[in-house]
């Protein structure tokens, strides 16, 4: 890694580890339903809003209304999404005139939407309209990173609760969040993206003639508006097809690292808004160190791999100047590299290169990061109870070995915490090694697989690893608008989302119902070295044990081709 | 105070390895090895794997030599694990074979009043709860109750193992009897308390015969994580030939299973219930019977341990600390006058003053002089010696005053004042004192205390080690209570205890998240023992006491607590330990059979054998035969359980993670290579 690299790194690291407690504390006091600053202004909106849902913000939910409230949101969304789509021909702002989505696509899409993955098996500016992308894309870019952090929050406190009957009110976390973490951040970063060059229009497309004489259409749109929400809320869909490597979504650097941080922004966050809320800092600051440290080493190695370049290149006697195949010039090699570290240890999925054109490396790094399970930092909300998860998994191995019922925080993991996290934890090899597994043999899904051998096994791995995960970066080379990918990968999506989610609130309620034993002597600390390195060694163990043989089938196969002169 | 040691025995016995042979195999019935989930998936792999190796076989097919063998380990692994239970089991037995020697033959007296003389001679076997027995001396008592009338001397070494007879009377804190042990002299009535099947006797074999055991709480839990694992590897195993048939390899399904069984977790799996039996085996050797397992496990989350002070603190009786001469005498005039004064004083009191005086100054008693021996009376509450014409007397503080007053025929408050500092000085640091004179005159004041056991502090600072938070519970006032608590060094008193206020103290405890444990022997200890999360009732105790607790120390030792909370955590860090151990195992093997099984498609894949095994099939022959093999070599640790050092957990982690975590990642690297070597020089491919 050059000066550069390293430098963009550590700047990257330092604006999130600046920003987290600042973040942080703002999303606990969220959470306690505390006064805020812009509650004099957006109160009567607020209230307004519990009104006309009928819904009593001092009511709390126990943890099965808290998953059922979940699950019905998510249901109305899929549903209206999906409508919105296949009527978008009858509605207003559709001045290209697109047409109906067909239904396998408007499916996959909506699903993919609100389960926060954003996986797109359609071009934005060749098949939705406007109205599509406002009402539908980017309010469910809102919701679904707001479902994710209310869900978040609720597994909160049941860790900071002792004996308690509820875990908060979905509804009231959904309001809060939108409105005062998501809208105004996003609005005033929309502003300074717009200002910095990303265009905010409702113009029809521009024909243009280019100096080679040659026609040209340009599309736009309200496309700084969509571009805040789609990394802050780790969603990733983009507003043109070309995702964040077009000109228009990231037109310069500085604008790639304001949409890198806050990529990373909340995620990182919500682990000190646990640490807060569970009276104990460090606690937040272990989270996050443990996962910084994984997403640091796979951000080391995929830069790494993609300066070395191609060495069937350097065979043929021609200059390496790193692998540039599929990359942005404007961007080159490390921002590339790094943009594909982030946006897959987070479950954002926003791309400003094509990793299927990532040396095997370069771009196993990636298929790592999604099979840890999308807890390096990971999906808004999502990262911080995946990791929690791993945590209690660990802990209960580890715990066993000071010779007390393991513990958390001072609450038991007990036979019924335990059957929920594997429940959770199975719930994504199923998701992505099931699914994957027919596709691989069934005849109308190879013909959608574009390389042989390894590299095509590795385009499907990572459709559904990114699928299952509800990451929704795509690796590119497979042809995803199928009758079969969209059905299957939707499936996928959701069986990522709910199977995880709703064992995880389950967790959240039997926490909070639990007394809590002050520390002793004989508790295992959970804020120092030990302990992050039994929980980066339990996801790096649970991941690799679930996907080396399949990898090793893929990209490390290839990865070992390559060292010998085979390319696929 | 000894650290308590188990009545030892040898690991293996040949008769219990015989029978364990025997017991594995009739093990392999499906409804047992239902219980075990890991292995009877392993059990039913087996099955599959043979039905397919017998069809290649018949066929001729390529491999089919490799397959028998896996097919046979894989049977092998399953007895492996079913030996390692039996060997527990059998261990078990032979410890309940000799405690029921003594239940067998007894014949009950019954009787149908206590009055009654006429007794019914029935099998003890029959006796029911609220029977009423009479037995004379050298007679087995039938079952376990309370005297009800009478007082007797009984033998209780069958289940203690402590030969000295105790004395138990109808009434107070000594009337629970257990069945099967002897009445020496004397005749009681006894009140029958437990149904057949339900007397310590029976409860303590069927804990350590293990047929009957319940899984403890932290096992369920981890056989669903075991489950759970077992289930990642079947989705992740079963989906292998989609993904490999992309790339044209084609995986025989023999290969698949000794992939898959491989990676569950076998090793635990198979241990897991020897490790629980052995636990239970190991309290009994300590004389400790518990009503569960929950219970032994519960031990070792203790937070707060409530301790008697008398009997488990402190020796119990006062004992002579020090003398402090009055002003213008010498220490030695008052050491000779205390001890000449004690010489016919029978109390402990007065015995240890004779000894504390003898060892500093070497006195002995004088032979042949005039001594006339005043008794303790309750009128002048003071005891002495005339000798020589001399009068020497010892007593509480007001009643010498009042000795010395009436000899100077003076009024009171001629004491020196530095006398009574003396004795408010004694008073204050929790001691007695005693005020001796000679002829009318203060000599000075014998420090009389509660002498705290040797090495008790050391205990208490071993528990603290562990995150044991001591309590002493004393009925002495507060100021006496304090000066003990510190010289003991325990973490907090309680004084002027009352059965409510411990009642109280626990529940508070409770309420702030702690699990409590404590021991007790009388009636008025019941409720605080049922109460606390762990309640050890001596066996020396009542009845009541006995039920309300949920073990019993049939040796009545109070300190013993701190060896059932480490036999507890023993258990729980073996089961840690082990799970560690298996799951770092795995990716060892992964290195083994991935290269091997795809190697026919993929020959670059042979850069992950880093084992450089002979051949695939060696090399998933050896991965198999190891994860046999590992089971049996691991079955001593299971049953002496992994070492519990009472250190802070920080500390204990770091050395257990590093022992059988990083041991587990990279012993089988070795391991596997070594039976490849011995695989292939033996040429079993």
């Amino acid at each position: 890694m050059d000066a550069y690299g390293l430098l963009l790194l550590i700047l990257f690291i330092a604006l999130v580890v600046g920003l987290t407690p600042l973040v942080g504390g703002y999303m606990a006091r969220l959470f306690e339903g505390q006064p805020l600053l812009l509650s004099r202004l957006l109160g009567p909106v607020e209230r307004g809003l519990y009104r006309l849902a009928g819904v009593d913000p001092g009511r709390e939910q126990h943890w099965s209304a808290y998953a059922g409230a979940f699950l019905i949101f998510h249901l109305a969304g899929v549903l209206l999404l999906y409508g919105l789509q296949r009527l978008q021909g009858f509605l207003p702002l559709n001045p290209a005139d697109m047409a109906a989505v067909p239904s396998d696509l408007a499916f996959n899409t909506a699903v993919s939407f609100v389960t926060n993955t954003n996986w797109q098996n359609y071009g934005g500016e060749s098949s939705m309209s406007y109205l599509v992308q406002m009402v539908g894309f980017t309010v469910q870019n809102f919701l679904s990173s707001a479902a994710g952090i209310a869900a978040a929050a609720a597994v909160i406190r049941g860790f900071a609760r002792r004996e308690s009957g509820t875990v908060g009110n979905f509804y009231v976390d959904l309001v809060r969040i939108t409105l005062y973490l998501l809208l105004p951040i996003c609005f005033v970063g929309a502003l300074l993206l717009v200002w910095l060059g990303v265009p905010q229009n409702f113009d029809a497309y521009t024909e243009a003639t280019t100096l080679e004489g040659v026609r040209q259409i340009i599309a736009q749109g309200p496309v700084a508006s969509q571009m805040m929400i789609k990394h802050l809320g780790t969603n990733g869909g983009g507003f043109f097809n070309a995702n964040a490597a077009h000109p228009f979504e990231n037109p310069s650097a500085l604008v790639n690292l304001i949409h890198m941080v806050c990529i990373f922004l909340l995620g990182a966050g919500l682990t000190n808004t646990f640490g807060r809320m569970v009276k104990d800092q460090r606690q937040g600051w272990a989270l996050l160190a443990a996962m910084g440290l994984l997403f640091i080493a796979g951000a080391f190695i995929s830069i790494w791999a993609e300066a070395q370049g191609n060495p069937a290149l350097t065979q043929l006697g021609l200059q390496n100047m790193g692998n540039m195949e599929g990359k942005e010039a404007r961007f080159g090699i490390v921002a590339s590299a790094l943009f594909a570290a982030i946006t897959t240890a987070t479950s954002c999925g926003a791309v400003i290169a094509m990793h299927d054109s990532f040396t095997p490396l370069g771009g196993l790094i990636p298929l790592i990061n999604m099979s840890l399970g999308e807890v390096v930092i990971g999906g808004v909300g999502s990262g911080l109870y995946g990791m929690i998860v791993f945590v209690l998994i660990a802990l209960f191995i580890a715990g066993l070995m000071v010779g007390r019922t393991p513990e958390y925080l001072g609450k038991k993991i007990e036979a019924r915490e335990m059957k929920l996290a594997v429940i959770a934890i199975l719930a994504t090899p199923i998701a992505v090694l099931g699914a994957g597994a027919v596709a691989m043999i069934l005849p109308i899904a190879q013909a959608s697989i574009a390389a042989p051998g390894p590299h095509g096994l590795s385009e499907v791995l990572y459709a559904f690893l990114s699928a299952g995960n509800n990451n929704g970066s795509a690796f590119g080379g497979l042809s995803g608008n199928t009758p079969f990918f969209n059905t299957a990968m939707a499936l996928s999506m959701l069986i990522g989302r709910f199977a995880f989610v709703i064992p995880v609130l389950a967790i959240a309620g039997a926490m909070a119902a639990k007394k809590s034993a002050p520390p002793s002597a004989g508790t295992f600390p959970t804020h120092g070295m030990l302990f992050i390195g039994i929980l980066v060694g339990v996801v790096l163990v649970v991941g690799g044990l679930t996907y080396f043989p399949v990898l090793a089938l893929g990209p490390i196969v290839e990865h070992l081709a390559l060292s010998s002169g085979t390319l696929f | 105070m000894t650290v308590h040691r188990p009545k030892s025995r040898a690991l293996f016995d040949s008769a219990i390895l015989v029978q364990a042979a025997k017991e594995s195999v009739l093990k392999l019935d499906p409804r047992l090895l239902a219980r075990n989930p890991v292995m009877f998936t392993t059990a039913v792999v087996a099955v599959l794997s043979t039905l397919l190796s017998v069809r290649d076989a018949v066929e001729g097919t390529a491999f089919s030599g490799v397959m028998v063998q896996v097919s046979a380990w894989l049977w092998i692994t399953v007895l492996f694990a079913n030996f390692a239970e039996a060997v527990a089991e059998g261990r078990g037995k032979a410890q309940a074979a000799s405690l029921r020697r003594s239940k067998t033959e007894a014949k009950a007296h019954k009787i149908d009043s206590i009055e009654a003389t006429k007794a019914t001679a029935i099998p003890a076997s029959q006796l029911k709860a609220g029977d009423l027995v009479a037995c004379a001396a050298d007679d087995v008592i039938p079952g376990d109750g309370d005297v009800v009338a009478g007082i007797a001397m009984v033998d209780e070494s069958a289940i203690t193992g402590e030969s000295a007879p105790v004395i138990r009377e109808s009434g107070g804190d000594r009337s629970a009897v257990t069945g099967g042990t002897r009445v020496v002299s004397d005749r009681i009535v006894v009140r029958i308390t437990a149904n057949p099947g339900e007397t310590f006797l029976d409860r303590m074999i069927a804990l350590v015969e293990g047929a009957k055991r319940q899984k403890t709480p932290n096992e369920i839990a981890l056989n669903i994580l075991l489950v759970g694992m077992t289930l990642i590897f079947l989705i992740v195993v079963a989906t292998l030939p989609a993904f490999a048939s992309w790339s044209g390899a084609v995986i025989p399904v023999v290969f698949l299973t000794a992939l898959f069984v491989t990676l569950i977790p076998t090793t635990i799996g198979g241990l897991l219930s020897a490790i629980g039996i052995a636990g239970m085996d190991r309290l009994v050797k300590f004389n400790v019977i518990a009503k569960s397992g929950r219970s032994v496990e519960a031990a070792g989350d203790i937070d707060v341990l409530l301790l008697d002070k008398t009997g488990t603190i402190t020796w119990g009786a006062r004992q002579a600390s020090e003398f402090l001469p009055a002003p213008g005498v010498g220490e030695r005039e008052l050491a000779q006058a205390a001890f000449l004064a004690s010489l016919a004083d029978e109390t402990p009191e007065g015995k240890s003053i004779v000894a504390l005086a003898a060892n500093h100054f070497g006195f002995k008693a004088p032979k042949g002089a005039d001594i006339g021996i005043i008794p303790f009376t309750a009128q002048t509450r003071m005891s002495g010696v005339d000798l020589e014409g001399s009068q020497i007397r010892k007593g509480a503080w007001d009643a010498i005053q009042a000795y010395v007053a009436e000899r100077a025929g003076s009024t009171l408050g001629g004491a020196p004042r530095e006398l009574v500092s003396l004795v408010e000085k004694v008073a204050k640091s929790g001691g007695t004192p005693l005020v001796v004179a000679r002829d009318g005159r203060h000599l000075g004041v014998v420090h009389l205390k509660d002498i705290v056991k040797p090495g008790i502090r050391e205990r208490f600072a071993t528990l603290r080690a562990m995150g044991i938070r001591t309590v002493m519970i004393t009925g002495d006032n507060p100021l006496t209570a304090a000066a003990i608590a510190a010289e003991a060094g325990v973490d907090d008193f309680l004084a002027e205890a009352t059965p409510e206020k411990k009642l109280e103290l626990i529940r508070q405890y409770q309420s702030g998240g702690r699990l409590v444990a404590m021991c007790g022997d009388g009636s008025n200890d019941a409720p605080a023992l049922a109460q606390a999360d762990v309640g050890v009732a001596m066996n020396t105790g009542t009845q009541a006491a006995r039920e309300a607790g949920n073990m019993v120390d049939l040796e009545s030792d109070p300190t013993k607590l701190i060896e059932i909370v480490m036999i507890g955590k023993q258990m729980l860090i073996s089961r840690g330990a082990l799970t560690t151990f298996s799951i770092a195992n795995d990716v060892a093997k992964y290195f083994a059979i991935i290269p091997a099984l795809f190697l026919t498609a993929y020959p670059q894949l042979q850069a992950l054998n880093i084992m450089h095994l002979a051949s695939p099939q060696s090399a998933i022959l050896s991965a198999i035969i190891f994860n046999a093999l590992i089971i049996v070599a691991l079955i001593p640790l299971a049953l002496k359980g992994v070492a519990y050092r009472p250190v802070g957990a920080e500390a204990l982690l770091r050395r257990n993670l590093l022992v059988y975590g990083l041991g587990g990642l990279a012993m089988p690297f070795a391991g596997i290579k070594l039976v490849d070597l011995a695989v292939n020089f033996l040429g079993l491919v």
